[in-house]
Parts: structure tokens; sequence; C-alpha cells
């Protein structure tokens, strides 16, 4: 139990995909404009890694080691196709302000990455629970940085306005905010690390 | 011919909506790859080759293979077997057929196969020229060339890139924001410039 517990605590921190391991960051880029479309990724991501982790843990034993990687990307791109439909049904609005990154979770290097690094290895258990962190690692910062975002470039956090007669800064909520942003924090987790090492 | 249509596909997909500065798609390499502008280079022509190759085959299959069967969606999976396919295919005819162009751009080929740049490219076209399931008329043309210039914006952004990191070369950058981080600020800057081709909006 100890270990699962490991497994899973390891990917919000430790091996967090965005920060440490720098995975993914088309989709966190693109879809940090506010706080709910960065939950929904943050949550249709989780949902893919989860199921694909788990199926690839129980199917590694059949699959021929050297054609793995289409037949990941297979059960991967089933994932996000159900997960792409349930969307365009449940939540037409969100679903179109995360357009085209949806289908892209496909390509996230997270999801692919986990699949060959940890769940084709594990068993079925830890996969699970290792699938599960990520999703919360990468959800976790994808919000910190959509909250960045939203509060300096429209002043609000989801939807609420914070702070009255505070003058947003629209160049946040712009593709170059996210670049600063993502820029900035990936330079303060280095020092952050070099003071600890 | 609409001339018109072409001009306007072509400001909004080099300039507008840049795929690295304003769609954020294929950032991977442009970090890790924009160090030198001759890596950076053949690496923007072999994504500008791989992404119109990928434009017209993805077309052609939704058109007469998904639509036809009603098979919509299956469009992320055919699309991203397909594109590993393509660039395999590519990669093995460039090597049988041309050596020196293998060696020029051969090793970025293998890179580019979960490029989300080109999946990317490949959903926005089937996105923008498939209204109710059905082909606007053009949309074949429309998808090749709007591929086609997807692939000279992620060029121009990947040679402006390299070219200012290759002069930072020599600069005295704080060390926690050495490499990634001041690539990130660097791209920032950039964009900011990009988006003076849309105008403000207030």
């Amino acid at each position: 139990m100890k270990g699962l517990i490991k497994e899973f605590t390891k990917g919000i921190i430790k091996e967090n995909p965005t920060f440490v391991l720098a995975l993914g960051l088309c989709p966190t880029l693109a879809v940090s404009v506010s706080v709910v479309n960065a939950i929904g990724m943050g949550v249709a991501a989780t949902f893919v890694l989860l199921g694909s982790s788990v199926i690839i843990s129980l199917v590694k034993d059949f699959i021929p080691n050297k054609i793995r990687i289409p037949c990941f990307i297979v059960i991967i791109a089933t994932f996000v196709t159900v997960i792409e439909l349930c969307l365009k049904a449940y939540s037409p609005v969100l679903n179109r302000a995360l357009g085209i990154y949806v289908p892209l979770i496909v390509v996230n290097c997270i999801v692919l990455g986990r699949a060959e690094a940890f769940a084709c290895k594990n068993n079925f258990l830890s996969a699970l629970f290792d699938g599960l962190g990520m999703g919360v690692g990468f959800t976790l910062a994808l919000i910190f940085i959509s909250a960045i975002r939203e509060i300096l470039g429209s002043g609000q956090i989801l939807g609420h306005t914070l702070i009255k007669g505070f003058e947003p800064v629209f160049v946040f909520g712009m593709p170059s905010g996210a670049l600063l942003v993502i820029g900035l924090l990936l330079g303060l987790f280095n020092l952050i690390k070099n003071r600890k090492a | 011919m609409n001339i018109q249509e072409y001009l306007s596909i072509f400001i909004s997909s080099v300039f507008i909506y840049n795929v690295i500065l304003s769609r954020f798609l294929g950032l991977c390499p442009f970090v890790a790859i924009s160090k030198n502008t001759r890596q950076a280079f053949a690496m923007s022509a072999a994504v500008t080759f791989v992404i119109t190759a990928s434009s017209v085959v993805t077309w052609l299959i939704y058109r007469f293979l998904l639509l036809p069967f009603n098979l919509a969606y299956l469009r992320t999976l055919s699309f991203v077997l397909v594109i590993a396919a393509l660039v395999q295919l590519i990669e093995m005819v460039i090597r049988k057929t041309s050596p020196a162009l293998y060696r020029a751009f051969g090793i970025y080929l293998t890179l580019i196969t979960t490029n989300c740049a080109v999946l990317g490219a490949a959903v926005l076209n089937i996105d923008m020229f498939f209204v109710n399931g059905r082909a606007i008329s053009g949309s074949f043309y429309y998808s090749l060339f709007q591929g086609f210039c997807m692939g000279l914006g992620y060029t121009l952004a990947m040679l402006i890139m390299s070219g200012i990191r290759e002069r930072l070369e020599l600069c005295n950058v704080p060390k926690p924001l050495r490499d990634f981080p001041l690539a990130f600020i660097i791209a920032s800057v950039l964009s900011l410039s990009f988006m003076g081709f849309s105008g403000f909006k207030f």
C-alpha cells in the first residue's frame, strides 16, 4: 500500500510532468487562458492517462516488443476519442474552448512517455496510481499557470473579480504571456533545484 | 482559383496564427533544436515537407474513407496512425533515392512522427474546410496550401529563433534561466511582435 501511495505522490511534486520533466508543454500553454479551461483539459488528460496506463499494463504481455509503440498509440487514441465524444455531447462550450487541443492529447508526450517508461513494465495497480498521480500533477500545474494568467490577464479567478479597479495586463491572456509565464516558472524551479543541491 | 482565399490562408497561417508562436504546436523541437541555424533549417524543411504530405493524405482519407462509411469519429485514431506510417515511408524513400537529402534531414524525420504540428494541421484542415460533413468547393487545394503555409510559418519562427539564440551564446545569462527558460522568454517576445499582425483587441 505504501508503495502505491508513493507512485501516486511522485507525479505531483518530485516528477511533476510539466515543471520537472518539461513534457507536454504545448497544451499547457494553449489552454491556460482561464482556470476553467485548465481544469477541463486536466481532467481530460487525466482520464486518458489513467485509461491508457491501466489497459497497457494489462495487455503488455501480449504485445510484441517491436510494434509496441503503434499499439500504445492506438490504445491512447481510443481513449482520446472517448473523451472527445463525451465533451462534445455533455459540454459543447468547453469543447469549443479547448478546440483542437483535445484530439492533440494523443501526441502529448506525457501520455506516451508514461506508457513507455512505466505502464509497460509494471503491474495493473501501480500503473493505475502512476497514471492518476501524473494526471493530478499535470492538472495542478495547469491550474497554477492558468491562475497566474487569469489573475494578471483579466483580474479574475474562475470568473469572479478579485480586486476592484485593478487594470488587467492583457498580454497575459495572449500567447506571448503564456510563454513568458512558463519561461519564468521554469527558471524559478531551476533556482529552487540549484539551491537544494 | 480564388486568389483572395489563398492570400488570406497564407497571411493567417504564416503570420497571424503562426503554428509555434500563437498556436503552440511543435514546441519541443522549437526549443530543443533551435540552437544553430543549420539544424533549425533542416528540421523546418522536414516539418514543412511532412505537414504538406500529411495534409493531402489525411484529406483523402477523411473524404473518401471516413465520411462515406460514417466513421468520422475515428478521425484522431486514423490520422495518428497514417501520419506515423507516412513518415516512415518518406524516410525509407529518401534513404533509398537520395542519400545526400537523407543526411540533411533524415534524422529529424523520425522525430516528427508524433510532432503535434503535423496532427494539428490535419485536424485544423478538416475543421476548417469541411462544413456539416461535406467538403467545401476547392477544399482539397485549400488543405494542401494551408499545410504548406503552416510549414512556412514554422520555418520562419525556427529561423528567427535560432538566429537570436546563436547571438545569445556569448551573453552572460543568469544561471537558472539558461537554456529552456531563456528560450521561452525569447519566444514570448517574438510572439509579442507577431501579435502586431492581428492587431490589438481591447
